[in-house]
């Protein structure tokens, strides 16, 4: 009986020696103490985030009745997602602009990465610097840039006139998906010159050399390893335009005009004017779901492909 | 050397290419100060003479100022908080290994890829179904939101370049976990830690898509230029004050981006 407690007692050692081993076997884990470095980062953007995202969602199953909402589950908001031709259109459209706008900046910004990384040698931190510049000025200026440019008595117009080359100013210029693409086109430049240049400076300049000694000449080497050994930088800058230019309001609601209307402008007409939050959720989603599907895709098949040339 | 020359050996086209698009970059926004002293209330050619009356028009322009000092107010606090959580979160990625690391970065940085109008909206409604007031304090909330990433980004590359036996170095000579960190860690990623904020600085100085949803009755600087753009008379005082942002956030971005380039080693103490 006095034996076994006093076993007992010495396998079960007191709380204070507990807390200490504890202690230090938290300070030997590594994964614990990075644990607990990450937490309030995680903590704040699963707040900020992941619990809205949440919300969202719900709402979405929910009903707008004046102010109010209706709290029973309905997949109406999605049946008018679907079903509705102007949201179809509009969704599309958004998706067309977006689309067009990240490959013609990508195809535009390559070539200048391309001279940033290999053939500026002296202050290439200030041709980096030069070209990420104009990003961080107003994006609300920038954009109303456009519309002075290519307004009805703008600089392209006014410019044409003083030439002589129109008698009326050209219309067509401003409020039009095309000066949609320009001016996002402007606007989001220095996302896609900058995952480009990164990938082309990472490139392993002898396997050029090798290239080249093999008997490549600049084309084959430029389509044999330069460009799939960019790739990651290609997909990156053609996803980091493509997507956040599909949930802008600002540019089409600015230069675009009736015809040059996105998802966006309704999605953010529900939560104003409209006053149908759980529809605008639902679009929301909608354009997030279908934003993510086609990256995926892309990403997927831009891989398979270069696996194939390379 | 000359082995090499042959495959970055100049190219006279790809430097006129290089020049036309900074051009394509650079004079749209040039467009914008010379408006700002243009003697005509209409943006628009011909130009009519120069005049400095729109800056005096804006520096009397009372909601001008107060939508400043409201933007201003806001990104010092996000671009704290954010740069504060990057440096626990690039410290803990870069120094420790943690089990499951890659899906948590996926997280964080998953604002930089998720269009700013769900994340405006998700915010909108979670707020309003608390029964909390939209003001400035949920505008910061959001831009904190979409500043960590890049504060992360920054610092973990700061981090990376780190000499971890500095620390051990420290820690062996008996420093205290918070002394390493307040002598030794800190003054190291200093540099970063100041490109860090201004980064963030600038992102939530200039955001409107989700201020719009999220601010109450007191606008953000770009809230009060999105009220402007639809008033023609008012036009000219925005793009003086916009001239202005412009010259400043060109001075600040360089000074940042000079920053990030700063090398590591060259702020190593002399040991």
């Amino acid at each position: 009986m006095n034996e076994t407690t006093i076993e007992v007692s010495a396998l079960a050692p007191s709380p204070k020696s507990w807390g200490r081993r504890l202690y230090a076997w938290y300070l030997r884990s590594d994964a614990l103490k990075g644990f607990t470095l990450l937490s309030p980062t995680l903590l704040v953007m699963g707040l900020t985030m992941l619990i809205p995202f949440g919300i969202m969602v719900t709402i979405s199953f929910w009903a707008q009745i004046g102010f109010e909402f209706d709290t029973t589950f309905t997949l109406a908001n999605y049946g008018e997602g679907v079903e509705q031709p102007l949201y179809r259109a509009l969704l599309l459209r958004s998706l067309a602009i977006s689309g067009t706008c990240a490959v013609v900046t990508v195809l535009v910004s390559y070539p200048m990465a391309y001279y940033v990384a290999f053939h500026v040698h002296k202050h290439k931190m200030t041709w980096i610097i030069l070209m990420t510049v104009p990003f961080f000025t107003s994006y609300l200026l920038r954009v109303f840039a456009w519309k002075v440019i290519l307004g009805y008595n703008g600089v392209i117009n006014s410019g044409l006139k003083g030439l002589g080359l129109i008698e009326e100013p050209l219309a067509f210029l401003l409020y039009s998906p095309t000066a949609v693409v320009i001016t996002l086109a402007h606007a989001w430049a220095a996302f896609a010159i900058l995952p480009i240049y990164i990938s082309l400076e990472k490139i392993d300049r002898s396997l050029l050399e090798a290239a080249t000694d093999l008997g490549d000449g600049p084309v084959k080497r430029f389509l044999g390893v330069t460009l799939p050994l960019s790739m990651p930088g290609v997909i990156a800058a053609t996803l980091m335009i493509f997507i956040p230019t599909v949930g802008d309001y600002v540019t089409p609601a600015l230069v675009g005009g009736p015809d040059g209307i996105m998802i966006a402008n309704l999605i953010q007409a529900q939560f104003g004017l409209v006053n149908n939050w759980p529809m605008g959720a639902a679009l929301a989603i909608d354009m997030m779901v279908v934003v993510a599907v086609i990256s995926l895709l892309y990403i997927w098949l831009t891989r398979k492909i270069t696996e194939k040339i390379a | 050397m000359t082995e090499v020359a042959y495959i970055d050996r100049p190219s006279r086209a790809l430097y006129f290419y290089a020049i036309l698009y900074l051009g394509f970059l650079y004079i749209p926004v040039l467009f914008l100060p010379m408006f700002s002293f243009n003697d005509n209330i209409y943006i628009a050619f011909p130009l009519k003479g120069f005049t400095t009356k729109w800056y005096m028009e804006m520096f009397n322009n009372q909601p001008m100022w107060a939508a400043l000092n409201n933007s201003f107010n806001v990104a010092c606090v996000s671009a704290a908080i954010a740069t504060l959580l990057g440096l626990f979160g690039a410290k803990a990625v870069t120094r420790y290994r943690i089990p499951g690391e890659k899906p948590i970065i996926f997280v964080i940085m998953l604002p930089m890829v998720v269009p700013y109008i769900i994340m405006g909206v998700a915010l909108l409604i979670l707020i309003t179904q608390l029964g909390f007031d939209l003001s400035l304090y949920t505008v910061t909330m959001a831009h904190v939101l979409i500043s960590v990433p890049f504060a992360m980004a920054t610092l973990i590359s700061r981090f990376e370049g780190f000499d971890q036996a500095l620390e051990e170095a420290s820690t062996d000579l008996g420093a205290s976990p918070l002394s390493t960190f307040w002598r030794v860690t800190l003054p190291l990623v200093f540099p970063g830690v100041l490109a860090s904020f201004l980064l963030c600085f600038t992102i939530s100085f200039d955001e409107f898509i989700m201020a719009y949803f999220l601010a109450g009755t007191d606008p953000t600087l770009p809230i009060f230029i999105w009220s402007q753009l639809r008033f023609p008379l008012r036009l000219p005082g925005v793009l003086a004050l916009g001239s202005l942002i412009l010259v400043v956030s060109f001075v600040v971005v360089f000074f940042s981006q000079w920053l990030r380039s700063y090398r590591v080693e060259k702020t190593q103490p002399g040991i």
